[in-house]
């Protein structure tokens, strides 16, 4: 059956608009940082209705970075967006010394996630962001499925200051949750007891899927949407690969350093069970729509159930 | 502490710089001696900082973006106390609080942590960026290398610093005509600095960096414009203030033979003796 989700009324960027604008309404301290970028994420009016808290600093995300970091030195609370390749593949150094290394603060949010790029293709497709986010030491990296949970990031990651990642996409997504949801450990938002399906972003509604279909086939999963990816909410996984014993996981980003590689080193340390992980292989990006792209690097729930079935009946 | 003579000022930061190198054993004597003079100018008379004010917002900032010259910042620091002359012998050491390159979080005194190069340059943009839009009265003072504007970072903070009229932020451009591999000539030529920073639109002069006297009647200048960045090229000599390390062909980092160490050695017992008498 397939499954039919609302989707939501928003598109992540007006809800990114939206969000920082009501922080930096709140505190004179936030500063809207764009590379040249802004048209694409809705933060273009940000110019006007935010004076002195926002600015465009032209196509120099190297730039931007260090300058995010002598703002906190200053006491401000930087927001910087661009697509998520720009900001990790190409400012890493910065961001690692000038930002990690150096202990300021700042929330980088990275969009285009993964085969979400389309038409911009390979060179604007990341597929690794998460794990090079995941290799800078105090950093927290999350990847937001549904604007609700945007919005909460995005407060997180003001509040408690240091640096953060968040990963997503800046069109509408599936409407996941409600606004009173509580956010503080990852979601499950399905329960089973034969395999645990853990997903974050765009495949999270593969998941959702997924189980739709495995439960015609009589195999009841457990879906997480872990957009906790570091630190990764280690308590939620254990007591669902501790009910299920199989894990797939599922991630629009490379199989290696990110949300696959983060579930295995937690189980393998903590409960070790079967796993699979669903995501990019040794591959680059290209162009293409995402319903392709997700057929071609094989994101879609039917690799989902797949994987799933093979642990299943072993 | 720090005398309030200029000249007094750069013979004592030049000799603890040789001294806590000589502790060390070796290092980036070159790079180190070249900004001597202008350290001596920033923190003996325009930069408003001390331990006191170390917290407050309304005070300067001061970036070493080419961190390889942090043994002259903690020379300096020593000097306006924020730390005992102990410390600075631990330069490099296990478990130091002095490291090579700059680090805010481990040096009082120090700002902005430094040494990916090109990357300071940038956070001092940031911080006068930060103290321009609270409308503080405060100037950031930022050192930046020669070899290090090969960087094309430095150049993307020159242009936001130029369109956003950042006459608080003040670049001094340790032109010591050296990089680490040689003359920066000869690996990347960088023509014309003084045509450089006034295409990008800052108020440019260019002054002998070995005369405190035309730095600081330079800095004086560059806090009284208006509506530009503010560009001092400093034109130096790599090893500046030591004859021998000056005419020493490779000088950017140093692991001193018997005749580096014959001239460091009287070059630190002259400037003690020059320097009788004055407290430090």
């Amino acid at each position: 059956m397939t499954l039919i989700l609302e989707q939501t009324e928003k598109e992540m960027r007006q809800v990114y608009a939206e969000t920082v604008y009501e922080l930096a309404q709140q505190d004179p301290k936030v500063i809207v940082m764009e590379a040249d970028l802004s048209s694409s994420m809705s933060t273009g009016s940000l110019k006007e209705t935010l004076p002195g808290q926002y600015v465009n600093v032209g196509i120099m995300e190297a730039n931007m970075m260090s300058m995010a970091a002598g703002l906190s030195v200053t006491g401000r609370k930087p927001f910087l967006h661009s697509f998520g390749q720009f900001l990790t593949r190409r400012a890493f150094d910065q961001l690692f010394v000038s930002l990690g290394y150096a202990q300021l603060s700042a929330v980088l949010v990275g969009s285009d996630a993964g085969v979400t790029a389309e038409h911009n293709g390979g060179t604007h497709m990341t597929f690794e962001d998460m794990g090079l986010m995941r290799s800078v030491p105090k950093a927290s990296v999350y990847e937001a499925s549904d604007p609700t949970l945007l919005k909460y990031l995005l407060k997180k990651g003001y509040a408690e200051g240091g640096l953060h990642y968040i990963r997503t996409i800046r069109k509408a997504t599936a409407k996941l949750y409600d606004e009173d949801t509580n956010f503080e450990k990852a979601q499950v938002l399905r329960e089973g007891n034969d395999v645990t399906i853990v997903a974050s972003g765009i495949m999270v509604v593969e998941a959702l899927q997924a189980a739709e279909t495995l439960k015609e086939e009589g195999i009841e999963a457990t879906v997480i949407d872990m957009f906790y990816i570091k630190p990764l909410d280690g308590e939620t996984l254990l007591k669902a690969a501790k009910k299920t014993g199989k894990v797939v996981t599922a991630e629009n980003h490379n199989v290696n350093n990110g949300l696959g590689s983060a579930v295995c080193e937690y189980l393998a340390e903590n409960h070790p069970v079967p796993v699979r992980r669903i995501g990019v292989k040794e591959q680059f990006g290209q162009v293409g729509l995402t319903p392709y792209l997700q057929e071609v690097y094989e994101l879609t729930a039917a690799d989902i159930v797949k994987a799933a079935k093979e642990l299943v009946t072993k | 502490m720090l005398a309030k003579d200029l000249e007094t000022a750069a013979k004592q930061i030049r000799l603890y710089t040789l001294k806590e190198l000589k502790a060390l054993g070796f290092g980036h004597f070159g790079g180190s001696l070249s900004i001597v003079e202008a350290l001596s100018v920033i923190y003996g008379k325009h930069l408003n900082v001390n331990k006191e004010t170390a917290k407050d917002p309304n005070r300067d900032y001061f970036v070493l973006s080419k961190g390889h010259g942090g043994p002259a910042l903690y020379a300096t620091l020593f000097l306006k106390n924020f730390f005992t002359e102990d410390v600075l012998y631990t330069l490099n050491q296990n478990g130091t609080s002095l490291p090579s390159h700059p680090d805010r979080n481990l040096t009082p005194g120090v700002d902005m942590t430094c040494g990916s190069l090109g990357q300071g340059i940038s956070a001092a943009t940031g911080i006068a960026y930060g103290n321009k839009l609270a409308g503080l009265d405060n100037k950031t003072y930022c050192i930046v290398g020669d070899g290090e504007l090969n960087e094309g970072q430095c150049w993307e903070a020159f242009q936001f610093a130029s369109h956003h009229k950042l006459e608080n932020l003040i670049v001094l451009l340790d032109d010591n005509k050296k990089q680490l591999d040689g003359l920066t000539k000869d690996i990347i030529d960088p023509l014309d600095f003084v045509a450089k920073f006034k295409a990008f639109g800052f108020e440019t002069v260019k002054v002998d960096g070995n005369s405190v006297d035309a730095i600081d009647k330079a800095i004086q200048q560059a806090k009284a414009n208006k509506g530009k960045p503010q560009a001092i090229i400093l034109d130096t000599i790599k090893g500046q203030g030591v004859k021998h390390l000056e005419e020493k062909a490779d000088n950017h980092h140093v692991r001193p033979n018997d005749e580096d160490w014959k001239a460091i050695n009287e070059a630190i017992e002259k400037l003690e003796k020059e320097l009788e008498g004055v407290l430090v």
